[in-house]
């Protein structure tokens, strides 16, 4: 892997170390290391398949959902220093410090306000006061709170898709959450729907850290600071947004930005 | 090309297919004409005893000798059993769908799961004697006013008897909620157990109401475990701890007496019959309905 960043003078998040996981016997992700910028965005990108998926799960322990995966290897986060694969870290406490939101809007069942609110119920908060001034923040942070504040007690299947998935990004906000994954967030929405995401996600940099996984290069090219290029497992290149863009030093990235295979 | 009509084989081919379809109208035909028996019978019964009085009368002795007719207190010995049934059989059934559909390992819901169905094929006799023989002994030591024969004996029975239905269904139910439902309530740090109770059962409320109803509408319908050991007595209670009778097992007390037909009394099955057909009836449409519903959530 060749690495060309300015990363040395920034704060960082997290960072993997040495990271393997493994599906049963196969061999996913392949001794990644990697740093993540604190209040930045980092785009992962690669060909189908190559795991930018994968590693992005590592982060909130979405694999432990799943028997026979594993992880090797460590990811740090700082300031404390916690291994968040490490065996013995709760997975609940991870993900309760570090959000996700998914490829497809996935709403619970609830009116929007009860959507929003999820997160503060199961972390046990109470008193409707806390739980309004939360919910109201957090739908001011995902651009959505003029849109719903006279509905907030509809139903939340009854919004746009676009609106659902701004809903969700305001879910993940009610929880203040010092790192915010997004698994291609925009893939199911039409593009005035996914331009007003990309507003939001390069609004919410100024408050929390931003790890994407994306199919859509000028999508990364857009919003991201820093980009992660991954085939089949491994790490080809990591460097500033612009670099990887403008001058690839591996040739893989290169034929792979320039739309010659993935 | 010229049809050949009188072929062997178009005659052969024509014949099998009008018995295939003989034999998918003939439960249609027979279910229909057991309607048809049903609501001419009743309406016998009707043009001798008011509809009025049979709806609202609470004493039901149609084989005295100063005979009354008032459905009521079938009504409600149905009812007793079926609340005391539901009462078990819906939080246990629940519980026993979320522990195999979220908490039990692949393995174990794979062998429990058909084991859990097999229970389905226990004769009700069985579970009728059990009930009478074993469970009201037992809780006669608990209860020291409970009647030999009562209400609450054959309902926990009758309840433990649809445990395995309601609880198969709802953790059908519950395995149909999209994985990616489950990943957004895991992503935002909850438990098994919230997840399963916050986002999980409002997502599959439609199939767990089936689940429900239909558990329900067997319990309205149980015919011989509440004849042995609920004690054939009409009585307009809601104390389980009486004897009664449903209005099933009178069904099952008249046709096992000697009536002629044509008298007032044989007429009266047809007339509980028809009551017992319409509630059921209309717990299996409302279930049916609610099943119909689960896709449409996503």
């Amino acid at each position: 892997m060749s690495t060309k960043t300015k990363q040395f003078n920034e704060i960082i998040k997290a960072e993997a170390k040495n990271l393997n996981f493994y599906y049963g016997d196969f061999h996913a992700l392949k001794g990644l290391d990697f740093k993540v910028s604190e209040k930045k965005v980092t785009a992962l990108i690669g060909p189908s398949g190559c795991g930018k998926t994968t590693f992005l799960r590592c982060f909130n322990r979405m694999h432990d959902l799943y028997p026979n995966n594993r992880y090797e290897g460590e990811i740090l986060m700082y300031p404390d220093e916690i291994n968040i694969v490490g065996d013995n870290i709760d997975p609940i406490e991870v993900r309760m410090r570090i959000s996700m939101v998914f490829q497809k809007p996935n709403p619970f069942p609830k009116t929007i306000y009860e959507n929003v609110a999820y997160g503060l119920r199961v972390r046990g908060i109470r008193g409707k006061d806390i739980i309004d001034e939360r919910v109201e923040k957090s739908l001011r942070g995902a651009a959505l709170w003029d849109e719903v504040k006279d509905r907030l007690h509809e139903h939340a299947f009854n919004m746009s898709g676009g609106q659902q998935q701004r809903l969700c990004i305001a879910r993940a906000l009610a929880t203040d959450p010092e790192i915010l994954l997004f698994d291609e967030p925009t893939s199911a929405l039409d593009p005035i729907a996914t331009s007003k995401v990309e507003e939001l996600i390069v609004e919410l940099k100024k408050v929390l850290t931003i790890l994407i996984v994306t199919h859509n290069m000028q999508q990364a090219a857009r919003i991201s600071d820093y980009t992660a290029f991954m085939y089949v497992g491994e790490l080809v290149e990591f460097g500033d947004t612009d670099t990887i863009f403008t001058a690839p030093t591996q040739k893989l990235t290169e034929e792979y930005i320039t739309g010659r295979f993935g | 090309m010229k049809k050949k009509i009188f072929s062997k084989r178009y005659i052969i081919e024509t014949m099998i297919e009008g018995s295939l379809m003989l034999s998918a109208v003939f439960s249609i035909f027979i279910t229909l004409g057991i309607i048809f028996v049903l609501c001419y019978e009743s309406l016998e019964f009707f043009k001798e005893i008011p509809i009025k009085d049979f709806l609202t009368g609470t004493v039901w002795t149609p084989l005295f000798a100063n005979p009354q007719f008032g459905i009521l207190p079938l009504v409600a010995g149905t009812l007793l059993t079926t609340a005391v049934a539901v009462s078990v059989a819906l939080p246990i059934g629940l519980i026993t769908a979320i522990y195999l559909s979220e908490y039990a390992p692949h393995k174990f819901r794979e062998t429990v799961k058909p084991i859990l169905e097999l229970l389905e094929a226990v004769p009700t006799v069985v579970y009728g004697y059990f009930a009478l023989l074993f469970l009201t002994p037992l809780l006669q030591k608990v209860f020291e006013n409970l009647s030999g024969f009562n209400a609450l004996s054959p309902g926990l029975i009758m309840g433990i008897m649809i445990v395995p239905y309601v609880g198969s269904v709802s953790e059908d139910a519950l395995k149909a909620v999209p994985m990616h439902i489950r990943e957004g309530s895991y992503a935002m740090g909850a438990t098994k157990l919230q997840t399963a109770f916050k986002v999980l059962i409002p997502s599959a409320f439609s199939g767990i109401a089936a689940a429900f109803i239909m558990g329900i509408s067997r319990a309205i319908g149980e015919t011989m475990i509440v004849a042995i050991a609920a004690g054939m007595m009409p009585n307009f209670t809601a104390n389980p701890m009486e004897p009664i009778q449903t209005l099933t097992s009178y069904i099952v007390q008249v046709s096992l007496g000697d009536l002629p037909h044509g008298t007032i009394e044989y007429k009266t099955i047809f007339a509980a019959g028809i009551v017992l057909f319409i509630m059921t009836l209309s717990f299996n449409i409302i279930g049916f309905w609610l099943k119909k519903r689960i896709r449409e959530a996503y």
